[in-house]
């Protein structure tokens, strides 16, 4: 064990189905976001940013994409001689392996689990935007004497299955866990990130099986709110979560105001990413952006508005992107206006198309089509 | 002893640059950042990966601290190899003392251990002190070929500017017949790149023979080709065209960069088949903000601008705030260009501050005298208090005192 104790583990699949358009080739976790980054790139960054030196990764289907992102595990320093990035693809004596919850995918890994040598344990999903300091979660986590901690958030409960709601004693210990209840107000929700003693973790897998339980929500942590001192840790600054394509649109745009991207973009605690070795982004003589993120390698010589721009990016003279998240490699030509557009990698829209969708429905163009 | 390589390279990057001025006083010239995220030494080491040498060794002399560090394990560039790879070479102590290398010949005989370890057939020499994208292989290649001792990279300049340059007269077959150094009558436009490859068996005799001759200075240009020549060994020039520049002046560079923004000049560094490999920052991606006015410009990665920026070149992290205007100018990591400040025809090194209300250069077209004018820089970490100005020509290496 080296490092500072923590094993993390990442869910990369979980929620794939709420981006069914983005995920169509891919896993959650290598979703593009935030003009040259995978979501993985967050939960990885934040492991690796508190001294986490072991990540394992679990995949369950479309994940070439993903192990393309990941590489060996360099950009995030866990290319390791000892410990590092370890790809955890789905494993099951006799059976498909396909996994459906938390609970089969833990049971997957329980060998890498118990091999493991770290004391404590950190799950995280990749649906969660956020620049989370696991330091400080630790901290609280020691400070409280707390089994789990689970880190949660204030707001509009997210529409993804299993989503656990929380009551808080003044102590932030959880005292009641829901499981998707009727929510219209503002509740106290789980950004599914909980952190505990990997014992604690192996004993309660144990009991699981034992009692043929299924469910990781319910029967792991509901079932025993009140046996185990598990306590919700509360985010205020920006994280986000991305539930459905509108979501994602949304936080995407989040972006754009300042003030959120120097949080998520803590320059304490850097996102890190696989590097594209392009050139920085260049403007043309006539070309116009306002309150746009771009990234290196696109060439303007349009008109860019209120967009994200990945890598690559080419908005010819004469084109008009407004309100629009474009992927690496996408290009539109000359004449044709993007309005709350998605397109995804290397689309083209050729000249003199006009594509509009809504603030709460943007339009997604799938992954190399040419309109 | 290594596994045998065909071709290796050795790049010369020992040099101070003094005409970079205070841009070059803590760091070697091949460190000077170059287009909005490059380092010059980014452009030959591409160049020998995309190339297929993968062994390369880099000599360093003058403040080699940045560079050596820029270059770390060599694995921006793919070159952190288990045979082969970057290797920094450093002038080191000996038996019968230590030496700086005393030129760039010297440089290469103190290494001579290093290149045998490889047993090459060939090696590459080259400078760390130009923009250009080139297949050293389509080199060796005609070097082989022409059955050469040492072929010289070539590239034909304007008469006007041959004197400047050392020159080669060359037969029909390119094969070298005359060298002129900065003749002020020029009968070549042919001029050197700074690019050679040598036959390895030859250039070590010649570079062994060359330490011997106590009244050598010990330089390629100088004393190793000519002597080659002299002797009659086969040497041939081979043609370049492409984009190529020195950027050894603040002139120089300052149009280097700019010349990325024009889009006649031949320089693609967005060409996938032959990317140029940089150290790149951590950084998410820029951001343009709703008031602000881009044209004509390079933007890096985590930079903000809020200001107006024309015809200019920003590096990563770089601030230019709502009401600072900065207009063919090329502005390095980090600097932040405060509300109201005006930088025109400037350099701004990394971590500068341009405070409010202050202005760094001035447009040729302002001024009573041209001769008076020129590039202003401004120096790494150097803060222009409010309302300060830096005047064209100047160069800042320490705070300035506002009005």
């Amino acid at each position: 064990m080296t490092g500072n104790n923590i094993l993390g583990i990442i869910y990369s699949n979980k929620y794939d189905e709420c981006l069914s358009e983005i995920t169509a080739p891919r896993t959650m976790g290598s979703v593009p976001f935030g003009g040259r980054y995978r979501l993985i790139d967050f939960v990885l960054s934040n492991m690796v940013n508190s001294g986490i030196e072991k990540v394992g990764v679990i995949t369950k289907s479309n994940y070439q994409s993903l192990m393309d992102h990941l590489g060996t595990g360099k950009p995030w320093d866990l290319s390791r001689k000892t410990e590092g990035m370890f790809i955890l693809p789905p494993f099951s004596y006799g059976g498909t392996g396909d996994y459906t919850g938390r609970l089969e995918m833990l049971r997957g890994i329980a060998g890498f689990i118990s091999r493991s040598t770290e004391d404590y344990i950190l799950f995280s999903d990749c649906n969660n935007v956020m620049n989370l300091d696991v330091d400080a979660l630790m901290d609280f986590h020691t400070e409280t004497a707390a089994d789990i901690s689970i880190v949660c958030k204030t707001g509009k409960k997210p529409a993804l299955a299993n989503t656990m709601v929380f009551d808080l004693d003044g102590a932030s210990r959880i005292t009641r866990i829901a499981i998707d209840p009727e929510a219209s107000g503002e509740v106290t929700y789980s950004l599914n990130v909980v952190l505990m003693k990997r014992s604690l973790l192996q004993r309660l897998l144990n009991e699981a099986i034992s009692m043929r339980h299924e469910s990781f929500e319910r029967d792991l942590l509901q079932g025993n709110a009140a046996k185990l001192r598990i306590f919700g840790y509360k985010l205020d600054g920006f994280a986000r979560t991305i539930d459905s394509l509108v979501s994602y649109f949304n936080v995407s745009m989040a972006l754009l105001d300042p003030k959120n991207c120097g949080e998520l973009f803590n320059p304490d605690r850097p996102v890190y990413t696989k590097v594209r070795d392009d050139m920085p982004a260049i403007y043309g003589l006539g070309s116009s952006a306002k309150n746009s993120l771009v990234a290196n390698g696109c060439i303007i010589d349009g008109e860019v508005e209120n967009s994200v721009l990945f890598r690559g990016v080419r908005v010819e003279k004469g084109a008009v992107v407004k309100n629009s998240i474009l992927m690496q490699g996408s290009f539109v030509a000359s004449g044709s206006t993007l309005n709350y557009v998605i397109t995804d990698k290397s689309v083209a829209i050729t000249p003199n198309k006009t594509l509009s969708g809504a603030e709460n429905y943007p339009i997604f163009v799938g992954k190399e089509i040419v309109i | 002893m290594a596994r045998k390589m065909e071709c290796i390279a050795m790049l010369l990057a020992g040099g101070q640059g003094s005409r970079l001025g205070i841009l070059t006083k803590n760091i070697a010239k091949p460190a000077v950042p170059y287009g909005g995220k490059y380092r010059i030494i980014d452009f030959p080491l591409s160049n020998c990966v995309n190339s297929g040498i993968s062994t390369v060794g880099v000599l360093t002399q003058y403040q080699p601290l940045e560079l050596n560090d820029y270059i770390g394990n060599g694995q921006p560039w793919d070159l952190d190899r288990a045979n082969g790879g970057v290797h920094i070479l450093s002038p080191y102590q000996q038996i019968k003392g230590s030496e700086w290398y005393k030129g760039t010949a010297n440089a290469i005989y103190q290494n001579i251990n290093f290149i045998d370890r490889y047993n090459p057939e060939y090696v590459a020499i080259l400078s760390g002190d130009h923009i250009y994208k080139m297949d050293y292989s389509k080199m060796l290649d005609y070097h082989k070929e022409k059955g050469a001792a040492c072929t010289i990279a070539m590239l034909e300049v304007p008469w006007e500017e041959a004197p400047r340059f050392g020159l080669m007269l060359v037969d029909d077959d390119n094969r070298i017949t005359e060298f002129e150094e900065k003749p002020k009558n020029p009968r070549s436009n042919k001029a050197s790149m700074g690019v050679y490859i040598f036959t390895w068996s030859k250039l070590r005799e010649y570079l062994i023979a060359d330490e011997a001759d106590p009244n050598s200075s010990n330089d390629f240009g100088k004393n190793v080709i000519p002597a080659m020549h002299a002797a009659g060994e086969r040497m041939y020039a081979y043609l370049f065209d492409g984009y190529w520049k020195d950027v050894g002046t603040i002139d120089s560079l300052w149009e280097a960069n700019l010349d990325l923004l024009n889009p006649k000049v031949d320089l693609d560094l967005s060409d996938p088949t032959w990317k140029i490999y940089s150290k790149t920052p951590t950084a998410p991606p820029h951001y343009v903000a709703p008031g602000a006015t881009v044209q004509n410009s390079m933007i890096g990665e985590g930079s903000q601008v809020y200001g107006t920026l024309d015809f200019s070149i920003l590096f990563s992290n770089v601030t230019v705030e709502a009401g600072a205007v900065v207009r063919d100018s090329i502005v390095m990591p980090g600097t932040v260009i405060k509300s109201g400040a005006v930088v025109q025809y400037a350099i701004v090194a990394e971590n500068a501050v341009i405070e409010a209300g202050a202005t760094v250069g001035e447009r040729p077209e302002a001024m009573n005298d041209l001769a008076d004018w020129g590039v202003a820089v401004v120096g790494s970490g150097v803060c222009v208090h409010a309302g300060a100005r830096v005047a064209p020509k100047a160069m800042a290496d320490e705070d300035v005192k506002g009005a």
